[in-house]
């Protein structure tokens, strides 16, 4: 499964939930196959989807939170399986596209490659909702719920532009979004 | 007069209702009390960077929040400050313990100690260092300072100020 395939599925199901979605080239794609206002498009601090995400999910307890995270982004910030584990409310799922690399800088392998599997990681921190999906229908199936799930996807980025908003904009829209 | 309560009071006069935190010896007795604090969401979280990423989560939906650390976490934050809280112009007050400065008995606390008022400075940060009569105060200043302009401001409390008890 592309990657970009996963993120259109997701966005597509997606309804009023709102998505906080990593930095780089899973931002690009998922402003490309549906640029709706209740995307929050990271352009920095990479490793904190997850916790930008449930920041907003504790604040914002009626509507569903969907973070797009990527499997180098959560090794870089480990600890927020446990936050998660133990404080995260219902309205918030995570799901980790994990394609095994950087994608984002020249797919250097990260340790998901080697081995590293971490579902088995979410679920060692306490997460007790921990899926694996490989294919679409599997996805579809596992978004219905909450936690915590990680989707294989292949390597490889889609030819997609740059975000071409501005901070301010991507944060004014989103706000409006919840208002 | 109670720092820690003096600390607390300027956080629920400034209207704080979301905290994230890694603790401090010298945070101990605020802890406890924002946790206590029914109108309060407090996460304690694993790492400062991280603390970054859940209050600007919170802002953006509609929260108040404090991060509640020592200083060396602010060299655990640098990069989210910046890529994220200047980026998107978003508020923070940062509650420091300032460990490292005149009387600090533990050697490794020196070297961060030293730079943490110079980190801010760089990074063109406000910030506060209060004696407990104006601690309240200064928290709600800081807090208006940050949420109207739109970014982060600190109040660094050091040795002197906890020992005032």
């Amino acid at each position: 499964m592309k990657r970009i395939d996963a993120i259109s599925a997701i966005a597509k199901n997606a309804g009023d939930a709102l998505i906080v979605c990593n930095i780089g080239f899973p931002s690009r794609e998922l402003y490309a196959v549906k640029g709706r206002q209740e995307n929050f498009y990271m352009l920095g601090s990479m490793g904190l989807a997850s916790s930008i995400g449930l920041g907003l999910a504790l604040a914002q307890p009626r509507r569903r939170v969907i973070v797009l995270e990527g499997d180098g982004a959560v090794l870089m910030n480990l600890g927020t399986l446990a936050t998660i584990a133990n404080y995260a409310p219902k309205n918030y799922l995570l799901v980790i596209l994990d394609n095994c690399c950087y994608g984002s800088t020249g797919s250097q392998p990260t340790c998901t490659h080697l081995g590293t599997d971490l579902a088995s990681m979410a679920e060692a921190a306490g997460v007790k909702d921990v899926k694996k999906v490989a294919d679409l229908d599997g996805l579809h199936t596992a978004l219905e719920g909450m936690g915590v799930i990680v989707v294989k996807v292949d390597p490889g980025n889609a030819v997609v532009p740059i975000i071409d908003i501005s901070p301010e904009q991507i944060l004014a829209r989103f706000k409006a979004a919840l208002s | 007069m109670d720092p820690s309560r003096t600390v607390y009071r300027g956080m629920k006069h400034a209207g704080i209702d979301f905290a994230a935190s890694v603790p401090c010896v010298n945070l101990q007795e605020l802890l406890r009390l924002v946790s206590d604090d029914p109108d309060i969401i407090h996460i304690p979280v694993t790492r400062e960077e991280e603390g970054v990423g859940l209050c600007a989560g919170a802002w953006i939906g509609g929260r108040r929040p404090a991060l509640l650390m020592q200083n060396s976490g602010l060299g655990n934050s640098i990069n989210a400050l910046a890529s994220l809280d200047f980026l998107y112009e978003i508020p923070l007050i940062m509650i420091i313990s300032h460990r490292g400065c005149e009387g600090e008995p533990i050697v490794g606390q020196v070297p961060m100690g030293r730079l943490t008022p110079k980190l801010l400075d760089a990074m063109d940060i406000p910030r506060f260092s209060p004696s407990p009569a104006q601690a309240e105060e200064t928290v709600v200043r800081a807090w208006k300072l940050a949420e109207e302009q739109r970014r982060p401001a600190a109040v660094l409390l050091d040795l002197q100020f906890w020992r005032s008890a």
